[in-house]
């Protein structure tokens, strides 16, 4: 079988950068729509911030998903 | 461990000039050779640097909570002040706001819970210490089934086998066709991959972390050289690295707080059928 094309070098820094786009959009709307959150209305500010830590850390979990598993299953 | 094996591939030697090329650290800095090792009833006990650090936690944590409540005050003071600020903050900030009045008795669930997770995060930074406990994966691991074994048998008491499994895998106010669907899903989402990533969110932070200050680090290390870009890429190195310790404080007390906060919403599902 004949490569057209390869990919060499650290074959898990493209998959962490692949994983971490979507959670870093996701993140990026979270925290931007929690600061308009709380801009309009300041005296919910506990419960807004609340969520979007917990919006936060499930978005987060995607990226560090994509971290680990280089370590995992080796590059 | 001796620094040799951190400093990887070149041992103290390694530096700029020196030809050996920059000795990235990898998960190999988070193995650690025995402190001692025993043998009981079959059962192979290793005792390593992170064992002890895991249990200087505990003993932290219950110090100081027995010296600050040991004579409680009406009115209180120094040690016990700390120790009521704590509780205040799992109780109001957390339990109360989360799962509402029924879920004071299970503060001290949550309380222990958060304690010992931000001190464990905490001994990455701490001089001497300086390994998270909480990066060996199988202490995040510890955890998370521990939580998963209260709040399943916990909403099966409380709403019945029928009525916990029922309300979680069977949606109300949905197509019946997409059963089809939401079933398998929702038993994945819930079942398996909820506590799965309760383990890995905490693991990866501290593992990411503690990586990530030993990268730079070690690039400090290595950098230090004769040389004009050495001596400027050695300082900048370490000026990276401290700033960095001082954002892995602020990660490591979020990562203990989002561990809290999912194991409250995990009890409050199980204590309150959705609506």
């Amino acid at each position: 079988m004949s490569l057209l094309a390869e990919v060499t070098g650290s074959l898990g820094s493209i998959g962490y950068g692949l994983a971490a786009i979507g959670p870093g959009v996701g993140i990026g709307i979270i925290f931007g729509q929690g600061v308009q959150a709380i801009a309009r209305q300041p005296e919910a500010y506990g419960v807004i911030r609340q969520n979007m830590i917990l919006g936060f850390a499930l978005a987060e979990a995607l990226a560090l998903i994509g971290f680990v598993a280089p370590f995992v299953f080796g590059v | 461990m001796s620094l040799n094996n951190v400093v990887a591939s070149g041992g103290l030697d390694c530096h700029l000039n020196s030809g050996c090329g920059f000795p990235a650290p990898g998960a190999e800095i988070f193995l650690f050779d025995d402190v001692a090792s025993f043998t009981i009833a079959n059962l192979e006990f290793h005792i390593s640097k992170v064992t002890i650090v895991l249990f200087l936690c505990v003993f932290l944590i219950l110090g100081f909570f027995i010296y600050a409540f040991r004579k409680p005050k009406l009115v209180p003071r120094g040690a016990q002040n700390v120790g009521e600020m704590g509780y205040l903050f799992i109780r109001d900030g957390i339990s109360r706001d989360i799962i509402g009045k029924d879920g004071d008795k299970f503060v001290p669930f949550l309380f222990s819970f958060f304690f010992l997770v931000w001190l464990s995060n905490f001994m990455g930074i701490l001089p001497f210490a300086q390994i998270p406990a909480t990066s060996i994966f199988a202490i995040p691991v510890a955890f998370a089934v521990i939580v998963y074994i209260t709040w399943v048998p916990l909403g099966v008491y409380k709403q019945g086998f029928g009525g916990f499994f029922g309300g979680m895998l069977f949606p109300p106010g949905v197509p019946k066709p997409m059963y089809v669907l939401l079933t398998p899903l929702e038993f994945l989402s819930n079942l398996i991959v909820r506590p799965a990533t309760h383990a890995i969110r905490l693991f990866a932070n501290m593992f990411a972390g503690h990586l990530l200050i030993a990268t730079f680090s070690i690039a400090a290390f290595y950098l230090l050289s004769a040389s004009v870009i050495g001596i400027i890429g050695s300082a900048a190195s370490f000026t990276v690295a401290v700033a960095l310790t001082g954002f892995e404080a602020l990660i490591q007390f979020l990562q203990a707080y989002i561990f809290t906060l999912l194991t409250a919403v995990y009890i409050s599902g199980a204590l309150h059928a959705e609506h």
